[in-house]
């Protein structure tokens, strides 16, 4: 009798403690979101990377207390090693298959946006993008939404604003893949609404490196501006270059672009030859708002005094914001269909860019765009905004309804 | 000098011991693949990738290998199987099999022209041709981007299930299988040849040349035969690269994807014919691990490799393998 | 004459790469006549001498034409190191092993390139009396340019004079022509090896400095560049030092010629080209008699 009752015993011990293990490993598993990133990490273009590593890390430093008890951020980085879209994708399908992630980010380039939002679709998972601007993104599937911006919303109004601004006739020099072309397109489409006439477009390949024959022939043809558009920051340094060796703004030809060949993040590198260039874009490291002085104080305090966030760090900033606010609405229990519905209808009044919001019909941006120009100040270049454009939706998706 | 002896110093350099007997090492990449499958659940996609790589360096196998004509534009068939296939998908031809063997044949015939030329010229100059060929079949699908996708890649490619039934689904397990017995098929053609009178001849060829051609052998059209036939075989490695990642990209068709393949044959061991079998894992699991967190570092280790192979182990992993099976074998004897 | 200024200002850019070019490749043509050597990570000199130079300047506020100097002197030394502790085991061997010889020591200076000075590129500031616009003749070009196809003119004269007067160069050429007989005659073929492997990475290097505006400095610099002076070594024809110069002065004029007028044509076009001349002339552009 007495061995029957400490068998009883011993499986209601066990299962007791088995009980206790599996709602332990349950509650476990809901303390961690793993959030997979893939971004540029090596090469000639790692910049982009590092720096949505240094403001994604950075905000989830300064933010972490508002989490639910028990339940915290990891993250994941993958390296995509530049527009590599098979990589891209096969780097989500891992980050899914052996990491477990829960929600995607990140993500540079047009290419590798494309082909990760396509496998969204299959995977069913919920995604944000910050690192590029392509406006189909979130077209290609139901599960991504996106806190940069896209190239239209910068070049459309723009063009528009050359048009109406005296400028009548303009070359374009764009880099030679989606993004380029997506540029070109916004910018003659505005342009051409104001009464401006494209003189004549080069298609610069991105394995360029000597850009003088190209930025010759526009100096040639004397056009009274030239718009152009850079794949990334560090190409942007390259371009501004050749344009000022070769005296193109010296010799009374304007230059014009969205906001990415000025990028603050490499500005200072660009050397006097850049003032007076005029852009559009939705941020400026020298726009005056309380939400933009406090993020670049967090920054320089993190990251040193001589380090600049531009465009994609701003971006990234307010991906984690998505992304920690979507963990708190959830409580850490990533369920893609609730997720996708909170991040749709997300907003935030704190961004460094000013008002932000997802429109729940696209999924994608609606924020200021800035017109800027540089100058010196405070012995720094700077690009100093000068007029806005309030909350622009996307015009490629507008227009292609 | 003993049979036995004679046998031995003109054996096939390779794992069997003669000519069409099996020796009980060639099962092992089939075991090792089942259980891989089932004992890492979530490398599975990977493992699909190391399958593909193996048949393209085992087609590399077949030119540099047995016909001892160094190639760095071998990915411009890789990558003209790639694209065709996945043209093909996308514009509604997605039944596997079928995709791949037009892919094959349309690889193979790029082979053949483009082998026609090349294979003229000896040397130095073949190496050149070879990048050039590369380079030019890299820019045609740059610039013919409404077909290809240029620089965003081809995507779209949504293939039908496999037999009617399996489904190629985000976990890679119809891949794993599909890519696997595509990989046995092949490797049970590239093994009759090798070990054929054809593929004597070619071996006849990378040892002597000028003796070949002074006892008749029509030595270029062996070669361009040898081509064209590794050639199709890449181009199915690519046909299978495009259907089970639904993506193909330009770099399938680039000089850093020939160099990468050239470089996995080497370290398994040239001529061989299971080199690729050690190389290709062996490469890819390492650049799994270590090239996420540095990819510098990769590069150099790869580099000093590399120059410590041409300088020690020239002939790879399987000529260590063999050198010490027979140092075991005569300490037996 | 609007296209007048359009053709002169293509053929000045492309003279002024083509320069660079034929600086940077001599020195292959030469050792690849010699020593029969496959020497595709050529271009790892060229870089090395872009990297001295630039951080020598960037970095140490040294002098441009001191960096340059400097440039060419350590590279000349690498490459004199390298000959003697690895090429020289080489020599002979097949072609296959000495592609991937050349492939394994490309990756190496790529890693430690990458390692030390990051996967950037590096900024390349001319001083101040080089930069800008300067008119001759009615047309206007970058002053840097003007510079570089000038100091070009002067180093390759310079390397002709050493070649065809000197003692060093008359055993060059003639081991170039049949080693056998050279060493018969008493030319301590060894050494020459290595001085002459010195003298074609020191000018590799001086050009990787002086052109790093147009073959910009980047770990990928080997990788990227390796066809165009493969192909100004082979349209040249191995072991001549005119022949290459010829396609040098071709291949830049072709190249920015292209890149102007149909910017998307790429690399194509230049290969066709290469095509063709080879089917022509297998040997190269100029002939040479061999013994």
């Amino acid at each position: 009798m007495a061995k029957h009752s400490v068998n009883r015993s011993a499986r209601a011990v066990t299962a007791l403690l088995g009980g206790l293990f599996v709602m332990g490993a349950a509650h476990a598993q809901a303390q961690a979101v793993k959030v997979g990133f893939i971004a540029t990490l090596t090469g000639g273009q790692a910049g982009l990377g590092e720096t949505m590593q240094k403001a994604t890390n950075l905000y989830i430093k300064l933010h972490k207390d508002e989490l639910p008890a028990g339940v915290t951020i990891e993250t994941l980085w993958r390296d995509d090693t530049g527009p590599n879209p098979d990589q891209a994708k096969r780097l989500a399908q891992e980050l899914i298959v052996r990491d477990h992630v829960q929600m995607l980010a990140g993500i540079n380039w047009t290419p590798n946006a494309m082909a990760v939002a396509a496998f969204t679709k299959q995977a069913k998972i919920p995604t944000v993008m910050s690192g590029n601007g392509a406006p189909a993104a979130t077209r290609e599937s139901p599960y991504v939404i996106k806190t940069s911006f896209t190239v239209w919303q910068a070049c459309y109004p723009l063009g528009q604003w050359a048009g109406s601004h005296g400028i009548k006739q303009a070359w374009t020099v764009v880099a030679d893949y989606a993004g380029g072309t997506d540029a070109y397109n916004a910018f003659a489409k505005g342009f051409a609404e104001k009464g401006g006439e494209i003189g004549g477009s080069i298609r610069i390949p991105l394995n360029t490196v000597d850009f003088l024959p190209f930025v010759q022939r526009v100096k040639d043809a004397k056009p009274p501006a030239v718009f152009v558009f850079a794949p990334g920051a560090a190409a942007a340094t390259a371009y501004m270059k050749a344009f000022d060796e070769l005296g193109v703004q010296a010799a009374g030809i304007k230059i014009i672009g969205p906001g990415d060949i000025t990028d603050d993040m490499e500005l200072q590198h660009m050397g006097k030859g850049v003032l007076g260039i005029e852009t559009a874009l939705f941020y400026s490291a020298a726009g005056d708002r309380p939400a933009n002085k406090s993020f670049i104080a967090a920054w320089k305090k993190e990251y040193g005094a001589n380090d600049d966030p531009g465009i994609f760090s701003v971006t990234a900033w307010d991906e984690a914001a998505a992304i920690v606010d979507a963990v708190k609405a959830m409580h850490g229990k990533m369920d893609p269909d609730k997720t996708m519905a909170f991040l749709s209808h997300w907003k935030t009044a704190n961004s460094p860019r000013g008002p932000l919001e997802i429109d729940p019909e696209t999924r994608d941006v609606v924020h200021n765009v800035y017109m800027r120009k540089v100058e010196m100040v405070d012995g720094r270049l700077a690009n100093v905004e000068f007029d806005t454009i309030p909350m622009v939706k996307d015009p490629w998706k507008e227009f292609n309804k | 000098m003993t049979r036995e002896a004679l046998d031995k110093a003109v054996a096939p350099r390779s794992l069997s011991r003669t000519a069409f007997g099996l020796s009980p090492w060639e099962a092992v990449p089939w075991l090792v693949a089942f259980a891989a499958f089932f004992l890492f659940p979530g490398y599975v996609p990977l493992f699909g990738q190391i399958i593909v790589m193996t048949l393209f360096a085992l087609s590399l196998d077949i030119v540099v290998g047995y016909c001892g004509i160094v190639t760095l534009g071998h990915a411009a068939l890789y990558g003209t199987g790639a694209y065709t296939a996945g043209l093909l998908a996308v514009h509604g031809w997605t039944e596997p099999i079928s995709n791949a063997i037009c892919a094959t044949l349309v690889a193979a015939l790029a082979g053949f022209l483009t082998g026609a030329v090349i294979l003229r010229a000896h040397g130095f100059i073949t190496v050149m041709l070879t990048l050039a060929v590369t380079v030019t079949f890299y820019e045609i699908a740059n610039h013919t981007d409404k077909w290809t996708g240029g620089d965003d890649g081809l995507k779209g490619i949504d293939m039908s299930p496999l037999l009617g039934r399996f489904e190629f689904d985000i976990y890679g397990d119809t891949a794993f299988f599909y890519c696997l017995a595509v990989l046995f098929l092949a490797l049970v053609l590239v093994r009759l040849l090798v070990n054929s009178p054809f593929g004597w001849s070619l071996r006849g060829i990378r040892e002597n040349i000028g003796r070949m051609h002074a006892i008749g052998c029509p030595v270029y059209r062996r070669l361009l035969q040898a081509y064209t036939i590794a050639a199709g075989l890449a181009g199915l490695a690519g046909a299978l690269q495009a259907q089970t990642t639904q993506y193909v990209a330009l770099r399938a068709l680039s000089f850093d994807l020939s160099g990468d393949v050239l470089i996995m044959l080497i370290i398994g061991g040239i001529g061989r014919l299971y080199g690729a079998f050690i190389g290709v894992p062996l490469y890819l699991l390492a650049q799994d691990e270590l090239a996420t967190r540095d990819a510098a570092n990769w590069y150099f280790w790869m580099g000093i490799l590399l120059i410590v192979i041409v300088l020690f182990a020239r002939g790879g992993i399987l000529s260590l393998a063999s050198r010490l099976a027979e140092v075991l074998a005569r300490r037996r004897a | 004459m609007n296209d007048w200024s359009v053709l002169v200002g293509i053929a000045f850019l492309g003279v002024a790469y083509g320069m660079v070019l034929y600086l940077i490749s001599v020195g292959l043509s030469v050792t690849m006549g010699l020593m029969g050597f496959v020497n595709l990570a050529h271009g790892v000199f060229a870089m090395a001498g872009g990297y001295v130079t630039v951080t020598l300047m960037n970095r140490y506020g040294v002098p441009y034409f001191a960096s340059l100097a400097a440039a060419a002197i350590v590279v000349a030394a690498l490459g004199f190191v390298l000959e003697r502790t690895l090429y020289r085991r080489l020599y002979g061997t097949s072609d296959f092993d000495q592609v991937l010889f050349s492939i394994g020591l490309i990756y190496v200076s790529i890693a430690v390139v990458q390692h030390f000075w990051g996967p950037l590129t590096q900024p390349m500031r001319a001083p101040a009396y080089l930069k800008g616009i300067i008119t001759l003749g009615g047309f206007e070009f970058p002053t840097y340019r003007v510079f570089l196809i000038g100091f070009s003119i002067v180093v390759i004269a310079a390397l002709w004079l050493t070649l065809e007067r000197s003692r060093f160069g008359a055993q060059i050429r003639a081991a170039v022509d049949n080693r056998r007989m050279a060493q018969s005659l008493g030319v301590n073929t060894g050494r020459l090896f290595a001085q002459t492997f010195a003298l074609g990475s020191g000018l590799a290097g001086l050009g990787g400095g002086l052109g790093a505006d147009i073959l910009v400095t980047s770990p990928g610099y080997p990788l990227q560049y390796i066809l165009y002076f493969m192909i100004v070594v082979i349209l040249g024809g191995l072991g001549t030092i005119r022949g290459p110069f010829l396609a040098a002065l071709l291949l830049g004029i072709a190249d920015t010629a292209c890149r102007y007028f149909w910017p998307q044509m790429g690399a194509v076009f230049i290969f066709i080209l290469v095509f063709f001349i080879l089917f022509f002339r297998p040997q190269g552009l100029m002939r040479r008699a061999r013994a």
